[in-house]
């Protein structure tokens, strides 16, 4: 019988139906971070449970770890105690971390030292720790960029990182699958986060509640990995909890050489199960969607959801009683039938589990290149990793954005989520490549949020204000 | 855990006074804003709840004296989206709210609160929309919400509402909090193990 990547995928990793009626759904990898574990591991120590599988556990530090400098201690007290606590629950417990190493490594003495820390949603993928195939849990709702290789990529809570923690097993209901086909080409200056923007706006902020997105068509088969990380890192905003491209040949040469994907013999091994896992032709879906890659403009956010957003050329929606749109008009401060064009900004932030990484940063340089950040916005760059980090810096790219009046920061997450020190301050306006315009957000309750793609949040940056990116692109000097 | 932490248990028949929310799509971080998970604990989250909007909305309900001790939060559509931090229906829980009355729920929100033993029951715009009024205007009404028959009931209003059933289900057992039942047939989990290609050399 047909099958989807979903159903084959889950079938192998169920390992019985509970009393309650929901699967016992065994998990492949399990990340972890500072902020959504610390009470996990204090409820396995009150149960006197242990970690079931260790080495199928990895750690890193990105929510609330600084960027401006990462030497250790931590000035912010409270990013000290909680990376302490992550440090302390790995060891008790043999699990490997990524990052805080108290000694040596990328930033010197005293400074965190694994070359690997990053965001735990870039550096899976770039370790080969994320394979097709797999199932993969983390306390973070982003999770579902994994999804990008072909693994099915959960966000949990605390509770059910304490559940995946002692028995590396979620109890889940099975999610129906919804197929969405991208066909055609985007044209230059659109990228994945303009298509997922658009997907997002047409099949609303829980139109996706219930379902696996599966994303294909001939625009996410010539999409890099990257791209289709961007894809389904978004997919939760849609409502989905999980998001997937079925792994192709691109995913392949992607994993090949990586740190934990499979070496030798065993990786043509694997490429066979890869390929056997993925979404057979005629497989059936409960819902299926289809969208013109050609009709998609540079998009932009207007509002306080991330489905609220328009193509560059659009007017922002004149809906008069729709409490939604008029809560966030006013929010705002835009006036309904105006153009997000011309908008003036304060901040401008490239990063995030969205688009914090290398491509990211090199679609942005292009525009950066040779252009000075309007006077009176604070612009900078958070690389996704340390990785992304050096292989920037070996070309280049630092020093690209620090001319142009960019700060060039540590790996981490920075302004998308406000939890360390970069916040927005006041009302202040951000262009971000993030992936959350809700309300604070930012970490300003009244802060605003546009977000965009990482080359759209440069070229704002370039001209203080909203414009369409595509007028830079014709103007890159060579 | 604090005594305030949610009981252990059946849970069947929720009953108290409510607290109506309106608005859809509110989102995680309003709930609970992300500098309030700056913290080793759950303890004390109840105190910041939607801290961001209080201060904006003098009139929000959490604001709101005669809400106050409220069981039953009332809310709309695509309740508690967004990010997947139990801090949010940790919050919740810990200020007292046992069950939660909405048109829908984002399905992380819904699974992170019924970890908690707190059920998100799921009804028809209309009804929660009278529901809500008839708060707004007698706060003082007793409600009750059945998990089994999934009846709700606020002076003359009777509604029916939904909950997933294994969630349903898990509330009525007592087994609402897994693990217990995932550790219980653990040779059951090393064999699904021992048979998956990725670790196993493929």
């Amino acid at each position: 019988m047909a099958e989807t990547l979903f159903q084959k995928v889950w079938n192998a990793h169920a390992v019985r139906t509970l009393p309650s009626g929901q699967t016992q759904l065994f998990v492949g990898l399990h990340l972890i971070h500072e902020v959504t574990t610390p009470q996990a591991f204090d409820m396995l120590r009150q149960h006197g449970w242990g970690v079931a599988f260790p080495d199928r556990t990895f750690g890193t530090v990105d929510h609330i770890v600084p960027t401006d400098t990462q030497r250790r201690p931590f000035v912010d007290l409270m990013a000290e105690e909680m990376t302490t606590a992550l440090e302390r629950n790995c060891r008790e417990f043999g699990i490997h971390l990524a990052g805080p190493a108290e000694a040596g490594g990328a930033g010197g003495p005293g400074s965190p030292g694994s070359d690997d820390q990053g965001i735990v949603h870039v550096i899976g993928p770039e370790l080969g720790l994320t394979q097709p195939g797999m199932t993969i849990a983390c306390g973070d709702s982003h999770t579902s960029t994994h999804g990008a290789l072909g693994a099915l990529a959960f966000g949990i809570g605390t509770s059910q990182v304490r559940d995946v923690l002692a028995s590396q097993c979620l109890s889940l209901d099975p999610l129906k699958v919804r197929r969405i086909d991208i066909d055609g080409r985007l044209a230059p200056g659109v990228y994945a986060k303009d298509v997922i923007l658009t997907i997002i706006r047409r099949l609303g902020v829980q139109g996706g509640v219930g379902f696996a997105y599966e994303y294909g068509g001939s625009a996410v088969d010539h999409m890099s990995i990257e791209e289709r990380m961007t894809l389904c890192n978004m997919s939760i905003e849609g409502g989905a909890r999980a998001g997937y491209v079925n792994p192709d040949d691109t995913t392949f040469a992607f994993l090949r050489g990586r740190r934990f994907a499979p070496q030798g013999d065993a990786f043509g091994r694997a490429v066979a199960w890869w390929r056997s896992i993925a979404s057979d032709a005629d497989a059936p879906y409960d819902d299926r969607v289809r969208l013109d890659a050609a009709s998609i403009e540079p998009t932009v956010t207007w509002g306080i959801n991330p489905g609220q957003s328009v193509g560059i050329g659009e007017p922002l929606p004149s809906a008069p009683g729709d409490e939604a749109v008029d809560e966030a008009l006013a929010f705002m401060g835009f006036a309904a039938g105006s153009r997000m064009e011309g908008t003036p900004i304060d901040v401008a932030f490239i990063g995030s589990c969205t688009n914090g990484r290398l491509s990211d940063l090199e679609e942005a340089a292009r525009i950066v290149r040779g252009r000075r950040v309007a006077p009176g916005v604070k612009a900078l760059v958070v690389p996704g990793s340390r990785r992304v980090s050096r292989e920037a810096e070996a070309r280049g790219l630092d020093e690209v954005f620090r001319r142009a009046g960019f700060e060039w920061r540590g790996a981490g997450c920075s302004m998308c989520l406000g939890m360390n020190t970069d916040r927005l301050e006041g009302r202040q306006v951000c262009a971000s490549s993030s992936n959350r315009n809700f309300k604070g957000r930012q970490g300003s309750p009244t802060g605003r949020t546009l977000l965009m793609s990482p080359a759209m949040v440069a070229a704002a940056a370039i001209a203080g204000h909203v414009v369409d990116v595509r007028t830079l692109l014709d103007e890159v000097p060579a | 855990m604090t005594p305030d932490a949610p009981a252990a248990g059946a849970v069947n028949v929720i009953t108290g006074r409510g607290i109506p929310l309106r608005g859809d799509d509110i989102d995680t971080d309003r709930i609970m804003p992300a500098r309030f998970l700056r913290a080793t604990s759950f303890d004390g989250l109840e105190r910041h709840l939607f801290e961001d909007d209080r201060a904006t909305r003098p009139d929000h309900p959490f604001n709101d004296a005669r809400f106050a001790g409220a069981t039953l939060l009332v809310v709309n559509s695509n309740f508690g989206c967004g990010s997947s931090r139990e801090h949010a229906p940790q919050g919740l829980a810990r200020s007292g709210i046992r069950a939660i009355v909405g048109e829908s729920f984002s399905e992380i929100f819904q699974g992170n609160a019924a970890m908690l033993g707190v059920p998100c029951f799921a009804a028809e715009r209309q009804a929660i929309e009278r529901l809500q009024t008839l708060i707004e205007q007698t706060p003082d009404l007793t409600i009750a919400a059945r998990v089994d028959s999934g009846l709700i009931t606020a002076g003359p209003l009777r509604l029916t509402a939904t909950l997933p059933a294994a969630l349903r289900d898990g509330f009525l057992s007592g087994q609402w909090n897994p693990t217990a039942m995932l550790l219980d047939r653990f040779d059951e989990v090393r064999a699904v193990a021992s048979r998956l290609p990725y670790l196993n050399g493929f």
